[in-house]
């Protein structure tokens, strides 16, 4: 079978000024990333404020162009961003974001702005009854449909936002933090419609989010990132139950639960990274309980720690583990 | 049982004829975390902004708030500011409206120290030195001379979090200290709150829509729901086994890390405070609602030691929902 999303290699640097001379930094955003996903999958990506998920989430929809590297879609090269092929493909490419008032233009009523990708795109047909099921798909109403953004509430938009993105029938859906603004219980109405259309249309999806506990529901696979770049990469199951990466670690360690927990909690200590000021070597060195000297000069590739399981990580190379023994 | 540190009583607040706290009663014991869980809109802030008089005169204010006995809400407001900041810190919500960009971080916990403390000169340095050691920041000395922006979120919230215990309080109420930050900050802030509140022998009240934050952070919680309380008890007992079918309802819907269960979402939305419902405000959302649910709202009765409950059926089964094998295109309702 091959990849839907297929990202070999990629990375994407952004000019930042910075002080009062406006001194130019380069941030390396995304710094070497090769992700694939399969139709039908959703692989998960999670990882602290700024470590280029949402940059990722961009050059995996064409959105932006990769400096290096390079992005397929369906075993082609993705066009560029605007060009007459991107367009063409863009029907099959969705994304839905954190904020759906934001995503939504407060002067029309919904059912106006589900059926607009259909005007954009000259899809044939009717319109109005596309619009209606894809309400209904939602779990909305016909009335739903009538009313504006702002007669909703923010689960319903949310809703609103995912109907409109599924109206082409695409075949990859990128979702930026799409249940982070809103409550548990709006929260669990969204995460179970997204895993059910998921299921029922086959859809590849690439589901970013800060929050584990949610991307252990609806993803199959997951990559954890740190300063942009993959830190390790296995099946939702192996990489919550058994996280390898210290930083992994910390992370599943730290997620929130009424419930007894079982994996001992890690605190880290020292600063949250900065994509300006990248560390030498492992970028998490400075903030790793087990790092060794040799963390602070040289940085780990990612490597095949077992089988569909990935981590960069000195420690857990095959030779460290034989030094180890 | 020792005499509550702070007690509010029958507290109600409106904003133009619309109810935003419904009767609200509640202890904070010395000492003790307790936690504030709840839907966006519950009242969770309103609570304590209007027992700190922090609220806008626009809002209707009735009811008793005690500290050590004393009425607040009928304090002289010099008497008021000097208790703010002093015997009880404040972590506001919104942490853009608590520091001042133009001041440096060390005026600003200047000003908290000179105030509630009576500190001045070289021994205000060496105390704001000492709080932001405290909290965790590293270089400390440097970041005083350091404005808001130039720090990260999790900076920034170190600083409040000093500056709320400047005044050494006896309570500390955070409300949603940590939702802006990453995970392994968050779990890094409420550990040095934890440990700070056991060294001073401080009583936190901590305020959070994320019910795994609560859990593991306090002793007792309180759930509320339309500006009341519906359910309070010791938090690992609440969780356990929750009596309120909202707090039932808040815990189902909750993804965990340990199984993919399917989430049980809560169908509708919370009621608008101009158009409540008659009887028990969840009513139109509860699965177990009955024809006495609609007579009037329930009061907060004592079910079990330490427990409170307000339902109209206080004897329901909430045995766990049942995991959902087979994903199925769900009606969803609301
Ligand atoms: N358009 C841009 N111009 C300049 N810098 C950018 C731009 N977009 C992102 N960055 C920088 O790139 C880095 C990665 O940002 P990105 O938004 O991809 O992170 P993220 O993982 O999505 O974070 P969050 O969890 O906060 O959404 C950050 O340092 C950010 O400031
Ligand atoms: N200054 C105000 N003027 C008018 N209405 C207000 C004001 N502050 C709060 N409210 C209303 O009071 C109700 C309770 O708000 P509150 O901020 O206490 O909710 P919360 O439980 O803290 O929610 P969140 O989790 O979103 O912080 C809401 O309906 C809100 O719209
Ligand atoms: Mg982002
Ligand atoms: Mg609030």
């Amino acid at each position: 079978m091959s990849a839907l999303l297929d990202l070999h290699d990629i990375a994407r640097s952004y000019v930042t000024r910075k002080g009062l001379f406006g001194q130019r930094k380069l941030v390396r955003a995304v710094d070497g990333i090769s992700l694939t996903v399969n139709p039908g999958e959703t692989l998960g990506i999670v990882g602290e404020s700024g470590s280029g998920k949402s940059t990722l989430g961009r050059m995996a929809l064409g959105l932006e162009t990769p400096d290096e590297g390079h992005v397929t879609f369906d075993g082609a090269p993705m066009p560029s961003h605007g060009t007459p092929a991107w367009r063409a493909l863009r029907r099959q490419m969705q994304m839905v974001f954190q904020d759906p008032l934001g995503a939504l233009d407060r002067r029309l009523p919904v059912i106006e702005q589900i059926i607009e990708p259909l005007i954009i795109h000259g899809i044939d047909g009717d319109h109005r009854r596309a619009g209606l099921t894809a309400l209904s798909a939602v779990g909305l109403s016909a009335d739903h449909g009538l009313r504006y953004p702002h007669e909703l509430s923010g689960g319903q938009r949310q809703r609103v936002v995912i109907a409109r993105a599924l109206i082409t029938d695409p075949r990859l859906l990128v979702c930026d933090e799409p249940v982070s603004a809103l409550d548990v219980s709006i929260q669990a109405q969204v995460v179970n419609l997204l895993i059910d259309l998921q299921a029922a249309r086959g859809l590849g999806m690439v589901f970013i989010s800060h929050d584990l506990r949610v991307v252990r529901q609806i993803a199959a696979r997951v990559a954890v990132m740190y300063l942009g770049r993959v830190v390790e990469e296995a099946a939702a199951t192996d990489l919550f139950r058994a996280p390898q990466h210290p930083y992994t670690r910390a992370l599943v360690s730290a997620a929130p639960s009424p419930g007894p927990r079982r994996i001992e909690r890690v605190i880290l200590t020292g600063e949250p990274p900065n994509p300006a000021a990248r560390p030498t070597g492992c970028a998490f060195h400075p903030r790793c309980p087990v790092a060794l000297p040799r963390c602070r000069t040289e940085a780990p590739a990612l490597s095949r720690i077992a089988p569909g399981h990935a981590a960069a990580c000195h420690l857990l190379s095959p030779a460290a583990k034989v030094a180890a023994r | 049982m020792k005499a509550p540190l702070v007690r509010i009583k029958g507290l109600n607040v409106a904003f133009d004829g619309a109810p935003a706290v419904r009767g609200v009663d509640l202890a904070v014991h010395p000492g003790e975390a307790l936690g504030l869980v709840g839907e966006s809109g519950s009242g969770k802030s309103v609570t304590w902004l209007a027992a700190l008089r922090l609220l806008p005169g626009k809002a209707a204010v009735q009811g008793r708030v005690t500290l050590d006995g004393r009425d607040l809400l009928s304090l002289p407001t010099p008497e008021m500011e000097r208790i703010r900041g002093g015997r009880i810190g404040i972590i506001f919500q919104d942490p853009s409206s608590a520091l001042n960009p133009v001041l440096t971080i060390r005026r600003q916990i200047s000003e908290v120290l000179a105030l509630h403390r009576g500190l001045s000169g070289s021994a205000i340095r060496a105390e704001a030195k000492r709080l932001l050691d405290l909290v965790g920041m590293p270089d400390a000395e440097g970041r005083l001379n350091s404005y808001p922006h130039e720090m990260s979120g999790g900076q920034n919230q170190r600083v409040m979090i000093a500056m709320a215990l400047a005044g050494q309080p006896d309570l500390l109420v955070a409300d949603e200290p940590t939702t802006a930050l990453d995970v392994t900050i968050q779990a890094q802030i409420l550990d040095l709150l934890q440990l700070i509140r056991r060294e001073m022998g401080m009583a936190l009240v901590l305020i959070s829509h994320d019910l795994g934050v609560v859990a593991e952070n306090c002793d007792r919680v309180a759930v509320m729901y339309a500006g009341r309380i519906v359910e309070s008890g010791p938090a690992a007992a609440l969780f356990d086994a929750p009596r309120h079918p909202y707090a039932r309802g808040l815990i189902d819907a909750l993804p965990t890390l340990e199984d993919t269960r399917r989430l049980a979402a809560i169908p509708g939305v919370v009621p608008d405070p101009r158009d409540m419902p008659r009887g028990c405000a969840f009513g139109p959302r509860c699965a177990h609602a009955g024809p006495e649910c609609l007579l009037d709202s329930p009061p907060l009765r004592a079910v079990a030691p330490g427990r409170r409950l307000a339902c109209a059926r206080p004897d329901l089964d909430l045995t766990p929902a049942r995991p959902t094998p087979a994903p199925h295109l769900a009606e969803v309702t609301s």
